[in-house]
């Protein structure tokens, strides 16, 4: 479109058809516009996508433990997603204090998956860090897997009981949410 | 386009002489599929699966589109609706039936094709088109199925939503952020059931654009053939119409036999137990897998249980399952051998019957449950797949001695060609 660029000496435009002439800018500067404004019609087309105001306002949520015995696990929803809570026995606790850190996977102990003074208490979200099924495992009589603590059916993950994955194509241990204790027996996730 | 010898459309009365003048649409008709287009006079029966996979499309289109009428995208009613469809409106069951073992019976169809294609080599040149373009169906009529599986919102269609966008999560840094977007949420659920119905209504309508760019760029050499020498003269071709149209219609009812008997007799056989317990987010199924189509892909997906050097397992994963078929999109470039046909390539031959026996047990391994020795298999069963593309073709054209080439297709059916160059001495490829 642009020819040549030539200028008269004295730099006035040289005649219609070369140098950059008034219609070059006007192409440009139409074309820039357009361009930006079809780029930001694409943000609300985008992001309509993402979770709705609804969805983002799940408040957290509140679980009594009070009934659930060492050994015991139980699943709760938060965010429409599983969470496994689980009372660990003494020898659970050992099992996962003897793993040597630095030969996991994801390198995390138990006393970093837990609150202080409550290591006992393992709260995970209940999705496989690989794609996303509910390991087994909290239920009673539910398959544990190779290290006593959760098994994903679906690609086969085996998780310990610090629910850090061992073995299986998982990527990291599952995933520990934010949570606190409101009282000895209640646990406030999110 | 087309032979210098294709028959010109005439219209013959008043009527289809003013509509020719304004819209030539029988024109377009007569020259895309019937008298006057040419086509090789020895086609064989893998000939047909063009022409049955849109007929798959059309029926799929159909029964969709009047599924929707009585189905709603909701994640509170979308599997009573899908059962309200099954036992209270009138022929709904026939109509699901047909909708679901219609999704199966295409990719069976699309396979065939598929695998004629890689035999009789028809991506090589000049018709790399219309290969990439069948791809691009391909990739389109996954994504529509995918779709279509989650709509009844059954478990396995829960748990195959909430593993396929999981695949997005293996992404470094972004996956996560793009797996929620995806799914408008943390988990499948209404907004996620609720796009994933209107992409599944528009994405048929769009493979059907592709198609019709895929027969466009298919009419330009036109078809291939059994022998891969290309069209030399009249007396190797016969007009579309009736010839072809006959064969065809004699494949689809053949077709249609099969469908029909499935359809009546086994409607649940292709399907999956599980998909008709109503979709629970707590409880994932014991053996979770896609429908059956997927499973050579989901083989190779499970195949990677480890890391390696710094790329996580999970990534090599979905990475190698993308890369089984993105490879296929090089494959005109690839296979450097000038001969086409599968026929005239010994070593070919049996490297190809290889990979469809490696394909067929990767589908095995793919349904199988994720346990020893399905795994290792797997493993052994992807290396080969991805060997049998990158290494073994490029070294099997380089060293096969191809056997001789007919001079013409006339020549391959009568035994002789008189059109023409005397004689005819056999063409010997170049080595
Ligand atoms: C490329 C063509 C298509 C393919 C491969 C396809 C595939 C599928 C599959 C596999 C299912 C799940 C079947 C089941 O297990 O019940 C499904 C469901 C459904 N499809 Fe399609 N489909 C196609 C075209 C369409 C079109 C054009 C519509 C029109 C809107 C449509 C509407 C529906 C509806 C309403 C359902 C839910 C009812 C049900 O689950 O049976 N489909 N589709
Ligand atoms: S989703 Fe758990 S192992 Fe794949």
């Amino acid at each position: 479109m642009a020819e040549q660029v030539t200028m008269n000496q004295d730099g006035t435009a040289a005649i219609e058809s070369d140098g950059v002439r008034r219609r070059d800018f006007i192409n440009i500067a139409a074309v820039s516009f357009a361009g930006v404004g079809g780029a930001t019609v694409l943000i609300p087309l985008i992001t309509q996508m993402a979770p709705s105001k609804d969805v983002l306002a799940q408040a957290s949520t509140e679980v009594d433990v009070s009934a659930v015995e060492p050994g015991q696990a139980i699943k709760t929803v938060w965010r429409k997603q599983p969470m496994f809570i689980r009372n660990l026995t003494p020898a659970e606790i050992d099992a996962a204090n003897k793993v040597d850190v630095g030969s996991l996977r994801d390198p995390q102990t138990l006393a970093e998956r837990t609150l202080e003074g409550k290591t006992n208490w393992l709260v995970t979200l209940g999705v496989c860090t690989h794609l996303g099924c509910v390991p087994l495992g909290a239920a009673q009589g539910e398959v544990k897997g190779e290290f006593g603590g959760y098994f994903c059916p679906c690609h086969g993950s085996h998780y310990d009981t610090a629910a850090r994955i061992r073995k299986g194509p998982a990527p990291t241990n599952l995933v520990v949410p934010e949570y606190e204790f409101l009282s000895d027996t209640v646990i406030k996730i999110g | 386009m087309s032979f210098s010898w294709a028959k010109h459309y005439e219209p013959k009365s008043d009527l289809t002489k003013w509509l020719d003048q304004r819209l030539p649409l029988p024109r377009l008709v007569y020259g895309a599929i019937g008298g006057g287009y040419p086509v090789p006079r020895n086609l064989n029966y893998f000939w047909n699966f063009g022409v049955l996979a849109g007929v798959a499309l059309v029926m799929q289109i159909v029964t969709g589109i009047i599924m929707a009428m009585h189905y709603a995208p909701n994640a509170l009613v979308a599997f009573d609706s899908t059962e309200h469809i099954m036992r209270d409106v009138n022929w709904g069951w026939m109509l699901r039936y047909a909708h679901a073992n219609g999704a199966s019976f295409f990719f069976i169809v699309v396979y065939i094709h598929i695998f004629r294609g890689l035999y009789f080599s028809s991506y090589k040149a000049p018709r790399e088109m219309i290969w990439l373009l069948g791809l691009v169906i391909f990739l389109l009529m996954m994504a529509t199925a995918f779709m279509g599986y989650v709509l009844p919102w059954g478990q396995m269609s829960f748990w195959g939503a909430k593993v396929i966008t999981g695949l997005f999560g293996a992404i470094p840094l972004v996956g996560e952020p793009i797996q929620t977007w995806l799914l408008g949420g943390f988990a499948p659920d209404n907004a996620a059931l609720n796009r994933f119905f209107s992409l599944h209504y528009l994405l048929p309508f769009v493979t059907a654009g592709v198609i019709i760019l895929h027969i466009w760029a298919l009419h330009i050499p036109g078809s291939s053939n059994p022998t891969g020498v290309e069209v030399k003269s009249e007396s190797d071709t016969v007009p579309f119409h009736p010839y072809y149209t006959a064969k065809d219609g004699f494949g689809l009812g053949v077709f249609l036999i099969l469908f029909c008997s499935v359809l009546f007799f086994a409607p649940n056989f292709l399907g999956h137990a599980d998909n008709y317990i109503p979709a629970n987010p707590l409880s994932t199924p014991a053996h979770i897998v896609p429908e059956w189509y997927f499973w050579p892909f989901y083989a190779i997906l499970r195949a990677f249980t480890f890391d390696f050097f710094i790329v996580p397992a999970k990534l090599l994963g979905v990475l190698a399952m993308f890369a089984s078929i993105l490879l296929l999109f090089f494959l005109p470039w690839l296979d450097r051998s000038p001969v086409r046909s599968g026929n005239y390539r010994p070593l070919f031959k049996i490297f190809f019957g290889i990979l469809v026996a490696d394909v067929l047990l990767l589908g095995y391994l793919g349904g199988a449950p994720a346990e020893e020795p399905y795994v290792m298999l797997s493993q052994l069963g992807s290396a080969y797949y991805f060997a049998h593309f990158l290494i073994i073709l490029p070294i099997i054209s380089k060293i096969e001695k191809p056997k001789p080439l007919p001079y013409s297709i006339t020549e391959s059916v009568l035994g002789k060609d008189s059109s023409g160059m005397a004689g005819g001495p056999v063409l010997q490829p170049a080595e």
